[in-house]
């Protein structure tokens, strides 16, 4: 749940006075920063506020955010955050997680609750590496990745992480990346949703994995691969000074979206689609499509919220206790009971 | 054992004034049903009483097989009872199969009695009878009362115009009867409790009603002469009060309960179905106006961690599951030592290693609770003797959890957890609270927070989220001593290891007392958890023949009380009966360097009275 009360509070507010132990130049930093920056903007009380993580990289993240905070174990976090959530759903969870701790060890636990949207957000760096291990491919590392543990290059096939969110049951995906300017926009949407909203967030190791995603995230050529999606606008994209000249349509014959030429004043006629990030098999099809000859689909994808899991714990609680009274001494003389008395009972000793 | 007097007394429990009854069928018959009426019966007519149920893992073996057997044991009567028997004087063997499986258990001159009606030729065979047992010898030495029980059952529920199959669902209610009426039983209590199982399908009640009339008219009608004769066993002698049956898991659940609101603090219950752990997670998630949350998560390790995470939130945090679901939890636990939250995991232990005997008991996992995580990682164990004692040691592992910021483990079994007794209600009003305290303002000097800053217990200040002004971080990493910052330094982690260690080794425990005998001489028995009931007849028969033999029975095992070791150098020998390879007897060793010597047992049967009445004897001569 989120704070009614506004707090006034700044970035400096949000700092611990821990020193901060990524690598120099690592993408970790622009997302502390986005979420320090984010969280004035809502109004946020960092004594309400907790990030829980589990273990790799990122999930150093509670360690710089001057709130609670739990770092527990590799892959775990989920279970710690549903556990903080029932036991006290006023708290503001942010749940820090990287591809290694969310989608391999902790995959099970993630499907979990997100099929459960348990109120929280969920932050999933994505290096495709294994950075703090020192640099083995991870399960979203392309094939061919060479790594300490796959000498000529790995032969898995990567999961997608938007797509298993979707996949699990999330009603909430966005995507973005560390030093996106757009990044807190799409934070703040996530914490507007109540449910479990899932952001996989594109991070940059330089030191084990460079640069990998540059093809989109690279300030040149970013307006013809990244597709920022705002609901209910066109899906138009390419260099935004020149004026859009590109968005996506679907080809209604093979039901599958196509890149078509377009532009600002005659996008409608092209066919563009207007996202509608109610639309599941919309932000599917979005998130599935291959880079390359399509942009990278990023910001709000899929929105569209359900009951959280504390209001239905809360309710079948309040079923399940209607009309009922705490008595101990009563609870424990319940069952078919007899009574010995004095006249028949005697002392053994 | 119905009362506490009657489990001090030292006096000779040799009168053969108590009944073994065991019912054995199909796993498809009903036996534990028609087991714990008798035993609510046999309650309310005022034994004392022990159950032991022993049913296969499999929910419906294949009909008719050896594997397939279900049985319910039950020991009742007119002095105290602490097992569920040895051998049993009355068998009920519904099929061959039964017959065959349960036999050798009978005492000799013992009563059998025979469903004759599925001594088929088919069902000869599942058992592996080349010849029916009713045509030979091979029951000479028994009292034998064989007759056609389905037939019988079949005309009784003919009114009801239900068909054949059906009709003999209720048979299991007419040996209900027929047994009632042995032991001289109100048939009002089943009635009522079958028509309330069976409200939406009152003609289902009326005929197991009528089958339940039947067979207890069969027995008084005396259609027959021979074994069957009405057996009256007087109530036993016990303290006035209110008595309720309970089982062991209904025990535990209630003492988490208790626990929780002593602890002045809503509970969280994380689980995971795994048997016999289970029916804790049944018996909590009916409780929630008790301020209990239940989770079942998606695995074990989800199932600690949410309650590790409702601690940090300041809820009392409880887990509970069974051997390889502990085992699946022992990661997290290092994380709740590290990070000093109150946590009780309950483990109710089955034969194991791996998926090992799932519905069979054994102690096998004391290893896994005293030592089984990475690093030096100590955490307090208690044990519970009986279901009735689970009670208290559920609120004992709850107080030291709250006091010491500690994870706690409570170990129970299979056999404690589905065996019922008379249990004498305590009142809550006699129970001391420990009321948990949160931490409300910063704790250090200049107005800063130290969260690892440790009160005279050694243990931390539980600081709950959402408390202005107290934001801090934990996790699995090194705490620095006070801070609780981060910190790899070679002196602050010997000083913290230090202080977790000292934090448990100081965790006050009552001292230790004797069971039966005295301090000091020639044998001390000594045991823990659920072999208490054989080991105390045992030894309080060997006393009664003039054997210099003590019983000691230890509920903490770890830190075990700070008496035990002088205690136990007292006398010449220590013998230490336990169903595992010898662990407690390591640990004995270990401890105090006492000539400790294991009887062990690893069958997923508990110990006999008279294989410890053997032991002892051996010992000592």
């Amino acid at each position: 749940m989120n704070a009614p009360v506004k707090f006034e509070t700044t970035l400096k507010d949000w700092e611990t006075d821990q020193e901060v132990r990524w690598c120099p130049g690592c993408g970790d930093y622009a997302i502390l920063k986005a979420v320090q920056r984010t969280l004035p903007q809502l109004g946020a009380d960092p004594a309400n506020t907790m990030f829980v993580s589990g273990i790799g990289c990122s999930s150093r993240f509670p360690y710089y955010m001057e709130t609670y905070g739990f770092h527990t174990i590799h892959g775990r976090a989920p279970a710690f955050a549903t556990g903080i959530k029932l036991a006290n759903p006023d708290l503001d969870v942010w749940l820090v997680t990287g591809d290694g701790d969310g989608l391999s060890i902790g995959g099970n636990h993630m499907m979990h609750v997100l099929r459960r949207n348990v109120n929280m957000q969920i932050m999933l760096f994505n290096n495709e590496i294994y950075g703090l291990t020192k640099g083995q491919y991870s399960p979203t590392s392309r094939e061919g990745t060479p790594s300490p543990s796959t000498p000529v290059g790995s032969v898995d096939r990567p999961a997608n992480p938007a797509a298993f969110a979707i996949g699990a049951g999330a009603r909430f995906v966005g995507r973005g990346f560390d030093v996106s300017k757009n990044l807190p926009d799409v934070l703040k949407a996530a914490h507007a949703h109540q449910g479990a909203a899932f952001i996989e967030i594109f991070q940059n190791c330089i030191v084990y994995n460079k640069d990998v995603f540059n093809d989109f995230a690279a300030p040149k050529g970013a307006g013809d691969n990244q597709l920022w999606l705002e609901h209910g606008k066109p899906m138009l994209f390419g260099d935004p000074k020149a004026g859009f000249d590109k968005g996506i349509a679907l080809d209604r014959d093979t039901l599958q979206l196509k890149v078509v030429e377009a532009a600002e004043d005659n996008w409608e006629e092209a066919g563009v689609l207007v996202h509608d990030a109610k639309n599941r098999v919309l932000a599917h099809m979005l998130i599935e499509m291959p880079f390359g000859p399509f942009p990278m689909a990023l910001g709000v994808i899929y929105d569209d919220p359900a009951p959280t899991f504390e209001a239905a714990v809360a309710g079948e609680r309040a079923k399940a206790t209607k009309g009922k009274v705490a008595n101990l001494g009563k609870l424990l003389g319940s069952g078919q009971t007899w009574t010995v008395d004095a006249s028949e009972g005697h002392p053994t000793d | 054992m119905a009362t506490k007097a009657a489990e001090n007394t030292n006096a000779p429990e040799t009168a053969p004034d108590a009944v073994v009854v065991r019912f054995a069928g199909d796993s498809g018959d009903g036996m534990q049903l028609t087991g714990g009426q008798f035993t609510m019966s046999t309650a309310l007519a005022g034994n004392d009483l022990a159950t032991f149920p022993d049913f296969p893992a499999e929910i419906r073996a294949p009909q008719g097989t050896l594997f397939g057997v279900s049985a319910f044991q039950i020991n009742f009567g007119s002095r105290s009872i602490n097992t569920a028997g040895d051998a049993p004087d009355v068998l009920v063997a519904m099929n061959p199969a039964a017959l065959k499986v349960n036999l050798a258990a009978l005492k000799p001159g013992g009563l059998v009695i025979i469903d004759t009606g599925e001594f088929t030729k088919r069902n000869l065979d599942k058992a592996k009878y080349d010849v029916s047992p009713l045509d030979d010898d091979s029951l000479a030495k028994y009292d034998v009362l064989a007759f056609d029980i389905s037939e019988l059952t079949i005309e009784a529920v003919k009114p009801f115009g239900l068909g054949n199959k059906d009709a003999l669902r209720s048979k299991n209610m007419w040996t209900l009867g027929l047994a009632l009426w042995m032991f001289d039983r109100e048939r009002g209590p089943v009635e009522d409790w079958l028509k309330s199982k069976f409200k939406s399908k009152p003609e289902i009640a009326d005929a197991n009603i009528a089958a339940l009339n039947a067979g207890h008219a069969y027995g008084e009608t005396a259609e027959l002469s021979g074994p069957l004769k009405q057996l009256s066993v007087p109530p036993v002698p016990a303290e006035p009060g209110l008595y309720r049956t309970i089982t062991g898991a209904e025990a535990v659940s209630l003492g988490l309960v208790a626990g929780a609101q002593l602890a002045e603090l809503p509970m969280f219950f994380g689980g995971y179905p795994i048997t016999p752990a289970s029916a804790i997670l049944h018996h909590l998630v009916r409780l929630k106006e008790y301020d209990v949350t239940t989770f079942q998560a998606e695995d074990e390790i989800a199932a600690i961690c949410a309650a590790i995470g409702a601690s940090y939130a300041g809820s009392l945090g409880i887990t509970s599951s069974s051997g390889p679901g502990i085992a699946l939890k022992g990661e997290a636990m290092g994380l709740a030592i590290m990070t000093e939250l109150p946590l009780v995991i309950v483990n109710s232990q089955r034969g194991g290693p791996s998926t090992g005997l799932p519905t069979k008991t054994e102690q096998s996992d004391l290893y896994q609770a005293v030592y089984g995580r990475n690093g030096d990682a100590p955490m307090p164990v208690v044990s519970c003797r009986s279901p009735g004692d689970a009670f208290e040691a559920a609120i004992e592992a709850c107080r030291i959890a709250v006091e010491y910021m500690t994870p706690v483990m409570l170990l129970t079994d299979g056999y404690i957890a589905n065996a019922a007794e008379p249990w004498a209600v305590p009142d809550p009003d006699t129970f001391t609270p420990f009321p948990a305290k949160f931490l409300e303002k910063k704790n250090g000097p200049d107005d800063t927070l130290l969260p690892y800053k440790r009160d005279e217990k050694g243990a931390r200040p539980w600081i709950k989220p959402g408390t202005p002004d107290l934001m801090h971080r934990i996790g699995g990493i090194e705490k620095q001593v006070d801070t609780g910052h981060i910190d790899y330094a070679p002196e602050n982690h010997q000083a913290m290891t230090d202080a977790r260690v000292a934090k448990v080794a100081g965790v006050k425990v009552p001292d230790q007392e004797l069971s039966a005998g005295k301090a000091g001489g020639k044998l001390a028995v000594v045991g823990w958890g659920s072999t208490y009931g054989p080991i105390h007849q045992a030894v309080n028969r060997s006393i009664a023949k003039g054997m210099d033999v003590s019983h000691i029975h230890v509920r903490h095992i770890c830190p075990m009380p700070a008496n035990l070791g002088e205690l136990l150098k007292g006398y010449d020998k220590v013998l230490v009966p336990e169903m595992n390879t010898g662990q407690f007897k390591t640990i004995l060793r270990d401890a105090f360097l006492v000539d400790a010597q294991p009887l062990t047992k690893t069958s997923g049967q508990p110990f006999t009275i008279a294989e410890l009445e053997a032991a002892i004897e051996g010992a000592l001569s």
